[in-house]
């Protein structure tokens, strides 16, 4: 840590923002350590994007206060710009310019001069597989270019905090993959990571820690282990080869693991809520052993709607409980 | 999201590969010694020009607008308004030039919004460099867009007969002053930029003051033959009072009181709207 002045890269206390009558960011309290990847988890408008916007400086709070790498973000936003770099969620480069064009200027802008800031921006194309595309207008570039052109922009200057605002929503999966690899060599680097997702398994893949948040406030903290044990691993889905054995099958499943069989439409298909995992294979054989075909079966991860579901529905059947943490 | 199995996403081919080089990149970049205000000016500036070279059509709204304009009043209205084109063209050339710069000043503002839209201005907000500098600079790029506007007009009304009595430099002192104006004014576009939701909304609100403030003026016809109760306000509209300096620059016989105004004018423009379009920059939501 850098300064001194504390241990964690971001540091909020009961920050707060208010569009109107409505409540974006309300109350959130944040403890992000430095180095590795923070995963900031929600739906669509639970207010992921506007926290990251006011630790980036592009957003004054309302309320509350917010540190990032030991300095305030309102008062000493010139130093916190200085050493932050941010990722939206859309490409925020010149549409009209190419990419080489684009990270030319933003090298400029960090004070290379002259032919110091074409060979970065020549390095950077090269690392991110782009020195092709570097000649062609950023505005036709595929959905995953663009990430990865936005992502270099960003590490013209390595930043010591990166935000990187839902950096794979709506990438098809071989970008998705390439924007992880990148975020991994940056932590490799030595970059602390902010990310902000709607889906689990990107958190899962990424994240150290992670913090759920559902309108404005943060409903659970924790490694991924902690938050995926308090939800149970997923849904075991499975098909019988004869929709008249299904009932059959669920009996039997719900006896080794446990939990309530879930009757689905698809006359063939049946899912169980499973809590261990290593139990499934003991009892699928179980299943075929008394003569019961299964044609195809699945162990899915939690999603995020079982995240929630699990997350605000303890909230809401547990009365007594104020406390919302993930139990470790 | 939908349950998704276990196994892991295919890795593509390019990856080690690619992420030793990313490493390489991030861990290889030195921090210079920050570009100052008027560099970063300058590379916005750059910016500006880059997008003319890409987009070139933007140019056509600034030249095929002012040209079907010059033609359709020297040659339809001019022997109407005049007695003949040759002498309307005498007045309407100065005129003209100065109608078409401050029309396309609005684009200034359909420029700013779009970056909002498109998260350029977050990226250029986040970085450590003199705020102001990418109005300053895109003000700047958008001034050579006038110049470039000022020549189109000059070249076809001399192509067509006029021959301004002011000379080279009676011209040049006049394209100078309109560029002042201009570029003031310009600050109420980045302002308007800013505050505004879409570039329709831009576009509709620049025409309903820009057209008023064009044609109530004396750009086409002397204010002596408008109707006594309209000429107080045409006497001072700001556009008038610029057209009458750029036409007596024109004319050679400069008109010092009105030139005088007009840099009063544009002193106001930038003590009023360059702090408050630097206000809503840092606060913009």
């Amino acid at each position: 840590m850098v300064d001194g002045m504390s241990d964690f890269a971001i540091e909020t206390t009961g920050l707060v923002k208010v569009f109107g009558e409505h409540r974006a960011v309300d109350g959130v309290d944040l403890q992000v350590a430095s180095g590795g990847v923070y995963g900031v988890l929600g739906p669509n408008g639970a207010g992921k994007t506007t926290v990251i916007r006011m630790l980036a400086t592009l957003l004054k709070p309302d309320g509350g206060s917010a540190r990032v790498l030991g300095h305030d973000v309102v008062t000493e936003s010139q130093k916190v710009r200085s050493r932050v770099a941010m990722t939206g969620q859309f490409a925020s480069l010149d549409e009209d310019l190419t990419g080489l064009e684009n990270l030319v200027m933003l090298a400029k802008l960090y004070g290379f001069r002259g032919s110091a800031a074409r060979d970065r921006a020549d390095q950077l194309l090269d690392a991110f597989d782009l020195t092709e595309a570097g000649t062609k207008q950023v505005k036709s570039y595929s959905g995953g270019m663009r990430r990865r052109i936005d992502i270099a922009g960003s590490i013209v200057v390595r930043p010591d905090l990166m935000f990187l605002d839902e950096p794979t929503t709506g990438l098809d999966p071989r970008s998705r993959n390439q924007v992880w690899d990148i975020v991994r060599a940056l932590v490799g680097a030595g970059t602390t990571v902010l990310l902000t997702t709607q889906y689990l398994d990107e958190a899962d893949q990424l994240a150290d820690r992670i913090a759920v948040i559902d309108r404005g406030k943060v409903i659970a903290e924790g490694t991924t282990g902690e938050l995926k044990a308090s939800v149970g691993t997923g849904a075991l889905r499975v098909r019988v080869a004869d929709p008249a054995e299904r009932d059959r099958a669920a009996t039997l499943l719900a006896e080794s693991l446990g939990g309530e069989p879930v009757i689905e439409k698809d006359p063939y298909a049946l899912s169980l809520n499973v809590t261990s995992p290593g139990e499934v294979p003991g009892a699928l054989v179980r299943v075929r052993e008394h003569g019961v075909d299964i044609t195809e079966f699945s162990l899915g991860q939690p999603s995020l709607d079982e995240v929630f579901l699990a997350l605000t529905g303890e909230h809401v059947s547990d009365v007594e409980s104020t406390d919302t943490e993930v139990p470790a | 999201m939908t349950t998704t199995p276990n196994a892991p996403a295919p890795k593509s081919s390019s990856t080690a590969s690619m992420d030793a080089k990313v490493r390489e990149a991030v861990g290889s970049a030195e921090r210079p010694d920050p570009v100052g205000p008027l560099g970063s000016s300058l590379i916005f500036t750059h910016r500006a020009l880059l997008k003319i070279k890409h987009v070139p059509e933007q140019l056509f709204d600034v030249t095929m607008f002012p040209i079907l304009f010059t033609l359709m009043f020297t040659y339809i209205f001019g022997g109407a308004i005049a007695g003949s084109t040759g002498q309307y063209l005498e007045y309407l050339a100065p005129g003209i030039l100065v109608q078409t710069v401050v029309m396309i000043t609005m684009y200034t503002a359909m420029t700013i919004n779009n970056d909002i839209k498109k998260g350029v201005f977050d990226r250029i907000r986040s970085l450590p460099v003199w705020r102001p500098s990418l109005m300053v600079g895109a003000l700047l790029g958008d001034t050579l867009r006038y110049t470039m506007a000022s020549v189109v007009i000059l070249v076809v009304t001399m192509a067509i007969g006029y021959r301004p009595p002011g000379g080279v430099m009676g011209v040049v002192a006049a394209v100078v002053l309109l560029l002042v104006f201009c570029f003031s004014v310009s600050w109420i576009w980045t302002l308007l930029g800013m505050k505004l939701r879409s570039p329709e909304s831009v576009m509709g609100v620049s025409m309903m003051v820009l057209f008023p403030l064009t044609f109530l003026s004396n750009v086409f016809v002397p204010i002596d033959t408008m109707p006594s109760w309209l000429q107080p306000a045409v006497e001072h509209n700001p556009v008038s009072i610029l057209v009458d300096a750029v036409r007596s620059l024109m004319v050679g016989d400069a008109h010092g009181g009105s030139i005088l105004q007009v840099l009063v004018i544009s002193g106001v423009l930038v003590a009023v709207f360059g702090p408050l379009t630097m206000r809503a920059y840092s606060r913009k939501n």
